[in-house]
C-alpha cells in the first residue's frame, strides 16, 4: 500500500526537491502552498504523514498542527514540522502542539527519509 | 582701689565747699585746703607724701612698661632678625638690661613730652580717660580673636587703624588744639570750615560729652572696619589654625595643651641649653626637675621626653623671663617644628564646618547617584530592548539564510545520490541551485549594507545630482523587465527640477528598489506603473505608483521593518529579502529626506520619497562668491 505524504510549504524550490525525493522513495505526494490549503488537503486526502513548514502564509504551521490535533479522526496522521527557525523555544512549541518530530532546515535528505519511514513503521 | 577713694571723698567735698567758684584745680584740693587753712606743716606732709607716691608710681609704671616694651616689642623683633645671630649668643642678659634701660629713658621722655604738649589743658582724670579710650580700641580685635572664627588679621588691623584714627581725631587733636599747638578754629568751625567734620561734633552728633562721643565714633569705625574687612577677606590656613585654637579652646580642654596641634622634634638637651641662657643654669635645672617630678621621672638620671607638653612647659618658663612672644620664637628655634601641611591643617580645623560640608557633599553625591541610577535603569531597559531586537534580527537572518540553503542542499544531495536524473531535470535542479545561491548572496549583501547604514560606517559620495536625469536613466535601465512582464510605464517628468545634494548610487538603489517592488506587486495581467517627479520648492519628490492589490493600513508600517513583508494578504510568498524598504528608508533619511507609502487595499500603492532641494544660496560655492566680491 502506497503511503500518502502531504508537503505543506510555501517555498517553491523546497517543495520541488521534497516532491522529487519522496516520489523516488515510492510515496504518493500531495502539495499545499499555504496553511489553509494544507488543512483542506488533509481533509480531502487523509495523508499518512504531513511535512509541515512553520512559516507559511494564511495559517502558519503551528496553527495547522493545532487544528489537526484537535480532530480525533486525524490523530493517526504523523506530523513532521520543518522549519528554518531552530531556536529551542520554537522546537519545543512544535512538539508541545502535537508534532511527532521537529526538523530544522537545512536537513539531510537521507536522514529525513529515514525518519519518515521510522514514523510510518511505528504507526 | 575703691577703698582708697573713700578717703578722697571728704577732701573732695571740702574742696568743693571751700572753693565753690571752681577757681582751684580739683587735683590740688589736698594741698590747697591745708594751705588755705594756714596748716603749712600738713601741707608739707601732703606734698612730700604726694611727691613720693607720684615718684614711686612713675618708677613702677616705667619699669613695667619698659619690661613690656623689651619683652614683647624689641626682643621679638631682634630675635627675628637672623643677621644679628642672637640665637647663637650664649649670654643675653646684658642686651636685655640695655634694652630695658633704653626704654625707661624713652618712656620718661614721652611722658614729659605729653605733659608739655597737652597736660596743662586737662585734669589727670581726662588724661586717664583719653588713654582708656585708646586701650579700648584693642577690645574688638581681642574679643573677636577669641569668639569669632572668621575674624582675620587684616580685619583686625583695619579695625585698629580706623579706631585709632578716629580716636586721634576726636580726642587727641582737640587736646593738642586746646594746648595751643593747633588753631582753635579747627574745633569751632571744623577743618576747612566743614562743620560736619568738627572733631567734637563729628557728623553733627552733639549733646554727648567728649569721651562718649569719641568712644562711639571710634568703636563704630573700629568694629565696622574689623567686621567688613574680615568678611571680605578669606583667612589663610595659618590664621584658620590659630582662630580655631583660640575660638575652640574650651572644646579641646580634654587634650594636653597644644599636643594636638604641635608636631615637631626637639631634644631635651637643646631645651635645657635654652633655659640656661635666659634663666641661668640653676633655674633651668629647677624647671626641669619640677617637670620631671610631675611626670614621675627621675631627672637627670632618666631622660625626659621632649614632647609637646614639655616644650610648652619650657616655653612658659621662658615667657616669665623674656615675654610670651620672645619665648615662642626662642623655643621655635630650638625645636624643629614640622610645618603642618595645608591638608593636615584642614583636617584638624573647622571640624564642624567640615562635617557640614561633607554632609552637603554626601547629599549632592546621593542625588547624583540617584539620577545616575535612573539613567542606568533607562539605559538598561534600552539595552534589553536592543538585545531583544538583535536576538530577533539574528533569528530572522538565520531563518532567511537557512531557507535558500535548504533548497541548495536538497538538490545537491539529490544530484549526488541520483546520477541517473534526466538531463532536463538535472538542468532544472542546477538552475535552482544557482538561483538560490544568488538569493543567498543578495541577502548577505543586503544585511551587511543595512548594518553599515545603521552603524553609520557606510561611505557616502555626495554630489550635486539631477533627479530628472536619474529617474529617466533608471526607467530606461529597467525597460526590458517592464517589456517582459507587459507592464505599462507612465512617467511625468517636468522639464527642470532643482538639483539635490545626494549620493547618486544610493538614490538609484532606492529608486530601483521601489520600481522592482512595483513590478512585483502590480497587476499581473495589466500592470501599470506611474512615475511622477515634483519640484515643490524646498523638496524634490519622486512618486512610484503601481496598480497592485494595495497595502492595508496595518501593514503600511510593517513593510518598513526588517524582514517584514505584507505577505499574509497574498496567496504566495513575495520574492525578496524583506530588507529593500528598510534600506531605502535609511538611505533617504540619511540624505535629509523622507520615504513613505500611501495606499488603499485594492487601489494600488504609491511610494514617495523626497530629497531637500539645493537653493540658489546653496548653489554658489564659496570660491565664486569671493571672486565676485
Amino acid at each position: 500500500m502506497t503511503r500518502k505524504v502531504l508537503i505543506a510549504d510555501d517555498e517553491q524550490n523546497i517543495v520541488i526537491s521534497l516532491e522529487f525525493l519522496l516520489k523516488r522513495e515510492g510515496f504518493e505526494v500531495l502539495v499545499a502552498g499555504d496553511g489553509e490549503a494544507a488543512l483542506q488537503m488533509v481533509a480531502e486526502h487523509h495523508p499518512d504523514l504531513v511535512l509541515l513548514d512553520v512559516m507559511m502564509p494564511k495559517r502558519n504551521g503551528y496553527e495547522v498542527c493545532q487544528r489537526m490535533r484537535a480532530r480525533p479522526e486525524w490523530r493517526g496522521i504523523k506530523i513532521i514540522m520543518l522549519s528554518a527557525k531552530g531556536r529551542d523555544v520554537e522546537v519545543s512549541k512544535g512538539v508541545s502542539l502535537g508534532a511527532d518530530l521537529y526538523v530544522t532546515k537545512p536537513f539531510s535528505n537521507a536522514e529525513l527519509v529515514a525518519q519518515i519511514n521510522a514514523l510510518l513503521a511505528s504507526a | 582701689m575703691l577703698a582708697i577713694n573713700v578717703f578722697v571723698l571728704p577732701i573732695a567735698f571740702g574742696g568743693r565747699l571751700h572753693f565753690p567758684d571752681g577757681l582751684v584745680d580739683a587735683d590740688t584740693f589736698v594741698l590747697t585746703l591745708p594751705m588755705a587753712e594756714k596748716q603749712e606743716g600738713l601741707a608739707l606732709l601732703v606734698f612730700i607724701g604726694g611727691l613720693s607716691a607720684a615718684t614711686g608710681m612713675v618708677i613702677v609704671e616705667t619699669i613695667a612698661l619698659s619690661t613690656m616694651v623689651c619683652n614683647d616689642l624689641v626682643m621679638p623683633v631682634l630675635l627675628r632678625m637672623r643677621r644679628l645671630r642672637l640665637n647663637e649668643r650664649a649670654d643675653l642678659t646684658g642686651l636685655l638690661l640695655g634694652i630695658r634701660r633704653g626704654s625707661i629713658l624713652l618712656i620718661l621722655l614721652l611722658g614729659f613730652l605729653y605733659f608739655r604738649l597737652a597736660g596743662e589743658a586737662y585734669a589727670l582724670v581726662s588724661i586717664g580717660l583719653i588713654s582708656f579710650a585708646a586701650v579700648a580700641q584693642f577690645a574688638p580685635a581681642a574679643l573677636g580673636g577669641i569668639f569669632w572664627k572668621d575674624g582675620t588679621r587684616r580685619g583686625a588691623l583695619a579695625g585698629l587703624i580706623a579706631g585709632f584714627a578716629v580716636w586721634f581725631y576726636t580726642l587727641l587733636l582737640p587736646a593738642l588744639a586746646r594746648s595751643g599747638w593747633l588753631p582753635l578754629g579747627l574745633l569751632e568751625q571744623g577743618p576747612f570750615g566743614i562743620a560736619l567734620l568738627k572733631p567734637l561734633e563729628l557728623f553733627g552728633l552733639s549733646g554727648l560729652d567728649q569721651i562718649t562721643h569719641a568712644m562711639l565714633w571710634s568703636m563704630l569705625a573700629n568694629l565696622g572696619a574689623y567686621v567688613v574687612v574680615s568678611l571680605l577677606d578669606s583667612p589663610s590656613a595659618e590664621e584658620h589654625r590659630q582662630a580655631s585654637l583660640f575660638v575652640d579652646v574650651f572644646r579641646r580642654s580634654g587634650d594636653a595643651p597644644g599636643a594636638r596641634f604641635w608636631r615637631g622634634t626637639a631634644s631635651a638637651t637643646d631645651l635645657h641649653n635654652l633655659l640656661t641662657r635666659f634663666l641661668g643654669a640653676e633655674a633651668a635645672d629647677d624647671a626641669f626637675r619640677g617637670y620631671a617630678q610631675r611626670k614621675g621621672v627621675r631627672w637627670p638620671e632618666q631622660p625626659l621626653l621632649a614632647d609637646a607638653e614639655f616644650v610648652h612647659h619650657v616655653e612658659t618658663q621662658l615667657a616669665g623671663a623674656i615675654g610670651a612672644a620672645s619665648a615662642r620664637i626662642m623655643v621655635a628655634s630650638a625645636v624643629k617644628e614640622e610645618a603642618l601641611k595645608l591638608e593636615e591643617v584642614r583636617k584638624i580645623l573647622d571640624e564642624a564646618s567640615q562635617v557640614v560640608m561633607y554632609s552637603h557633599r554626601l547629599e549632592q553625591k546621593s542625588r547624583e547617584l540617584e539620577a545616575a541610577s535612573a539613567e542606568l535603569r533607562a539605559a538598561n531597559e534600552r539595552l534589553k530592548e536592543l538585545d531583544r531586537m538583535k536576538d530577533d534580527f539574528v533569528s530572522t537572518v538565520s531563518h532567511e539564510l537557512r531557507t535558500p540553503l535548504t533548497s541548495i542542499r536538497a538538490f545537491a544531495e539529490i544530484l549526488l545520490a541520483n546520477p541517473d536524473v534526466e538531463s532536463t531535470q538535472r538542468q532544472q535542479f542546477v538552475g535552482i541551485i544557482v538561483k538560490e545561491t544568488e538569493r543567498l548572496t543578495r541577502l548577505i549583501n543586503q544585511v551587511l549594507d543595512l548594518a553599515k547604514l545603521e552603524s553609520g560606517s557606510a561611505e557616502w559620495h555626495v554630489t550635486r545630482i539631477d533627479v530628472r536625469e536619474l529617474v529617466s536613466d533608471a526607467l530606461s535601465g529597467m525597460s526590458q523587465v517592464f517589456t517582459e512582464k507587459g507592464i505599462e510605464v507612465v512617467a511625468h517628468l517636468p522639464e527642470r527640477v532643482a538639483p539635490v545634494s545626494a549620493d547618486l548610487d544610493r538614490v538609484i538603489q532606492v529608486l530601483l528598489n521601489l520600481l522592482s517592488n512595483a513590478v512585483k506587486f502590480c497587476d499581473p495581467a495589466q500592470g501599470r506603473i506611474e512615475v511622477t517627479l515634483v519640484d515643490s520648492g524646498d523638496w524634490v519628490r519622486v512618486d512610484v505608483r503601481d496598480n497592485g492589490p494595495g497595502i492595508d493600513a496595518g501593514d503600511q508600517k510593517i513593510i518598513f521593518e526588517k524582514f517584514r513583508q505584507a505577505g499574509d494578504t497574498l496567496t504566495g510568498k513575495p520574492q525578496g529579502t524583506g530588507l529593500g524598504l528598510p534600506i531605502s528608508r535609511q538611505i533617504v533619511e540619511h540624505l535629509g529626506g523622507r520615504l513613505w507609502v500611501e495606499s488603499r487595499p485594492g487601489a494600488g500603492a504609491c511610494f514617495s520619497f523626497t530629497l531637500p532641494a539645493l537653493r540658489r544660496s546653496d548653489l554658489t560655492p564659496a570660491g565664486t562668491k569671493e571672486s565676485a566680491a
